[in-house]
This record gives C-alpha cells, structure tokens and sequence, in this order.
C-alpha cells in the first residue's frame, strides 16, 4: 500500500535564477501526489499575475519554470511578481485536474515485458494488469516528447527500473513503467520503459482542440480491454519488437 | 490580408532543385507548450536569421531557411529580392561569388547555390516578409523529432521540389552595417550563473571557467557536448524541472552538455546555469572542436547586451 499523502498546510517556495530571462519557483523537495493542487495553483497564480509578459510556464513535479519577456521586465520585477502571485496561495480543488480513462490492450506481443515483470513477482500476467490498472494517477509533467506525461505513482511491487538498453523504436500509444511512474508514449520514438501493452487513444492531436490529452495534474486510470475491443478503437496490433 | 489567394498567387518563389540533410524553416520560435511537452525549437543563431531578415526590412524573427551543412540549390521562378547572414557557404548566384553578408536580386531562372561551411556552420537565407506556410501555434520552426512545423506542417526539411514562397511581394533593401564575425577555431560563451552551480565543488567550478573547452561531434539542435575537465556535482539524483534555453547540464560523466532550442522541456541533470542567448547563437556557428571559454555573467550584464542587439534592428 501506498503511504497517505501528508497534508501541506501552508506554502513556503524558494526562487533560484536559471539563466537570463528564467527563474525556477521551487515549492516542494520530494515528489507528492500531495503536492500537484499547490503546483496546479501556483500554475495559475503565475499565469494570472505574469499575463502578456509570460513567455512560457513549465511545471513540474515540485517547480515552475517561469520564462518571461525579458523586453518588458527585470530580474527584479520578475522575482517581485512571482512574490505577489503566490502570495496567501491556496491550493487548487482535487477537480481542478481532469480525468481520464484509458483502455489498453495488455498483451506480451505490444508489450514485451509484461511476461517478464509477472515471472519477476511470481504472478500471472492477469496480476500485473490488475495491480497497473488499480489505481488513478496523477500527471506530475509533461516532458520528452509532446503529450508525454510523467505519472505516478504504480503500486511498490511494480517498480521496476529501465531497460539497460533503450529501445530505438517505441510504438505510438505503448504504456510503460520505470521506476514508480508510467507513461504513454505519445509519438513513435526511442526509449527505455518496460512496455506493458498499448492504447488507442491520440495523446497529442493537432487537429483537436485540446492538442494535447492530458495537461499536468490531470487524473488517470487505464483500464484493460480485448485485442478486439483495441481493434475496433483503431489500434494497431503490430508487435513492438517487430518495428 | 483582404485577398490572399491573390497576393499568394503573385507572390515570388524559389523552388529547391537540390538540398542537404539540414535545410530548415525557422523563425524566433514555438512558444506557450511547453507545458505540453511541445519545444521552443527557433534559429540556433538567431541573430544572423535578424540579420538576414533586417536587410530586407522584415521583422527580426520573420521566418528564413537556417542552411547547416550545405548542398543546398534553389532556383528563382521569378524576379525576387533574397539576403543572407550568418556562415560563410561559399553562396553563389549562377555560379558567381556571393558575399556571406548581403541582399541581391535573383532574375527568373536564376540558381542559388550554397557550399559546405567555410568559416561558421549554419547560413540563413530571407525572402521578402518572410515564408508563406502555415504556422503551428505561431511557428513556423521545423522540430523533426516532434513532427511540427517546416512547410509541411510535419516536421520535414527542405525537399526538392518544394516551393518557398515569399510572404510579400516587396521588399526594403538595407546595406549590411558591419561584417559579423563567425567564430574561427575558439569561442568565448557567456554564462549566467545559477540553479544548481552551489552544489559544485570549488576545483570544479575554477576548471569550469579558466581551462578550455572543446565542442564536440555530438552536436545537434537539441544540444552541444563539450569534453575537458571532468565537473564533479555532490547533488545525487535531481527531481526534473524545466530547462531554460543554453542550459549547461552536467550528466555524472563530467562533460557538460549546451541544451539548446530543439531541447527535451524538462530534465533532471545539475546546471551550471544557462548561456546567454547571444553565446547561444554564437555557440550553433561553432564547429566541433573549436575551443571554448565560459565567461560568467550576471541576469543584468546578459540582458542589457541582449537588449542592445535587438536595439540594432529597431
């Protein structure tokens, strides 16, 4: 089981410069599902109080990256801004982040190492899926390519590290673990988490109008589903380690 | 904008007869997603792209083709006014020398020829008002491995057959006011100091900053490896953050690594702090072994001098 999240009671953050016009505001020093409604918060404090002025927002985890326009304000007045935007902060509503449901094929052909995580724990397959899809996860950041989210955190007994190798091709929707957090891979690209199966579901869509799926701090939950149930959403049932 | 089928369809074109692996369509840069995991992308030397575009009266950050390996032959299907800044590809119009810094005109039928560098590592080339395309949230930059941007929308360099389109029909000719210089075997980087450098040890940090850096073949528009002294961080494992443009990250090997604009939005690697964005721009016309200097900088010094090159196109 996993611990209950200790409650923050009130927000102390440090702010370090990381380079000409970009300060990181630090809130947290562990990695929480506690912390995302301060994070989420701190988003829209910042966004509120930067406007026209905010170049880029980056939160992760325990930090936001505030990129502003260095054109129309100072070092100075930036570090006066993130001060007032945070001050008397509260922390945003457990429904401030969406919810997802993400059906996924889990099958040894689209995810190699499902078979070898369940000989690992001395369970059948069936085990793994249902220790994986047992629980909501929180999307702490979006990261390594577009739609990509960083989430967590997967029951203790399914931590596993990454591959020793990366793989050079991982398949579009392909699930994986590493460590205590999973992700989809949102386009076909390299990488080194343990592949469990595979979803449907576009992460990252131009042409919607919500591009990406999921934005940081959003809920997840996978569900499983039958090759055919995946056919008919459109999946592609190309084994992994044939591409 | 009343009738753009019109203006588009009388507009000059360059059609790319021939092109090397790295002809790309870039401008200042994607900006608002990253959040969404969606990178700045943007011309490594943006201030030769500023320059390029000024000779023809565009904005600085109006959309050009950043050359970086050359083999590049466009020819003009009508009459157009180009510029180009930045490393000297030994650019020629029918086969006569063109200077590396400079406007011209290209009469229909005309070829536009770039080389491979002679002195610098990626030239930029400007048409009237920019390129017409279709901008992806605002941009134009192609980023290969995200797939956004370039004048498919996918990603995808320069191909022959392609037709750049110039998004005015006119434009302001300019005379260059000064040569730019491109670094030539060495380089010094300014640097502004911050996040973690506390966490590095003093030998480290003396070695960071007074003994030469080599710049690496390991280099691309995501990032930059420089081999020397091996930096030494007590920081064990990070939680990942956001990365600021020039970030100089320290992977547990020693050797820093200059992410630059086509960069993953967060990592988890101790940072010395982030180049300028002028020791950015300098450092994507740095061939793989120049020798490199990092100077400290403070926030101030980098921005003032950052707010003095944008001063120049004003």
């Amino acid at each position: 089981m996993s611990r209950s999240p200790s409650p923050v009671l009130s927000l102390s953050f440090g702010m370090e410069t990381v380079g000409m016009d970009a300060l990181i505001v630090r809130l947290f020093d562990a990695i929480d599902e506690a912390h995302m409604p301060w994070i989420l918060a701190a988003d829209n404090a910042l966004r509120e109080r930067f406007g026209e002025v905010l170049i880029d927002l980056v939160p992760s985890y325990t930090t936001l990256l505030v990129h502003y326009d260095v054109a129309r304000l100072s070092l100075g007045e930036a570090r006066q801004w993130v001060g007032e935007a945070l001050q008397g902060l509260e922390p945003a509503s457990t429904a401030a982040g969406r919810e997802h449901r993400i059906p996924v094929w889990y099958d040894d052909s689209v995810g190699p190492e499902l078979t070898r995580i369940a000989e690992r724990l001395g369970v059948d397959v069936d085990e793994v899926v249902r220790r994986h899809t047992g629980r909501d996860y929180c999307a702490f950041a979006l990261g390594f390519s577009p739609g990509y989210a960083f989430m967590g955190m997967i029951e203790e007994s399914l931590a596993t590290p990454r591959l020793k190798t990366p793989r050079q091709k991982v398949a579009a929707g392909s699930v994986g673990i590493a460590e205590r957090q999973t992700a989809i891979y949102s386009m076909r690209s390299p990488g080194g988490w343990n592949i469990l199966g595979r979803t449907a579901v576009e992460l990252f869509d131009r042409d919607r109008d919500e591009i990406s799926l999921f934005r940081p701090g959003d809920r997840v939950r996978f569900e499983s589903i039958s090759r055919e149930a995946f056919i008919e959403q459109g999946g592609d049932t190309t084994p992994l380690e044939e591409r | 904008m009343a009738m753009p089928e019109i203006s588009r369809a009388t507009s000059a074109a360059l059609v790319v007869e021939a092109t090397g692996p790295l002809a790309l369509v870039e401008d200042a840069g994607r900006f608002g997603a990253r959040h969404l995991g969606v990178t700045q992308g943007g011309a490594l030397d943006w201030i030769s792209l500023g320059w390029a575009n000024w000779l023809l009266g565009n904005a600085p950050d109006a959309a050009g083709i950043e050359i970086a390996m050359g083999g590049l032959k466009l020819q003009a299907a009508s009459r157009m006014s180009v510029a180009i800044a930045g490393a000297d590809l030994g650019a020629t119009r029918d086969g006569e020398a063109l200077p590396a810094n400079g406007s011209f005109v290209l009469e229909p039928g005309q070829v536009l020829a770039f080389d491979q560098p002679r002195a610098g590592l990626r030239a930029y080339l400007a048409l009237p008002g920019g390129i017409d395309a279709e901008p992806f949230m605002g941009s134009l930059s192609t980023v290969a491995r995200e797939q956004l941007g370039g004048l498919d929308g996918r990603g995808s360099a320069l191909r022959v057959g392609d037709r750049l389109i110039a998004a005015s029909d006119s434009a302001e000719i300019r005379e260059m006011p000064f040569a730019p210089a491109m670094p030539q075997g060495e380089a010094t980087l300014e640097l502004v100091t911050g996040a973690q450098i506390a966490h590095f040890d003093g030998a480290s940090l003396f070695a960071a900053f007074n003994q030469a850096w080599q710049v690496d073949s390991r280099a691309d528009r995501m990032g930059v490896r420089l081999t020397g002294p091996a930096l030494r961080c007590q920081l064990g494992g990070m939680i990942s953050e956001g990365i600021p443009l020039g970030a100089v990250q320290v992977p547990p090997d020693g050797q820093p690594i200059i992410l630059l604009n086509d960069r993953q939005t967060i990592g988890g690697y101790p940072r010395l702090g982030a180049l300028s964005p002028i020791a950015c721009a300098r450092l994507g016309q740095c061939a793989p072994g120049t020798s490199i200097r990092l100077s400290p900088v403070s926030p101030q010094q980098a921005r003032r001098a950052y707010l003095h090159q944008l001063a120049l196109w004003r």
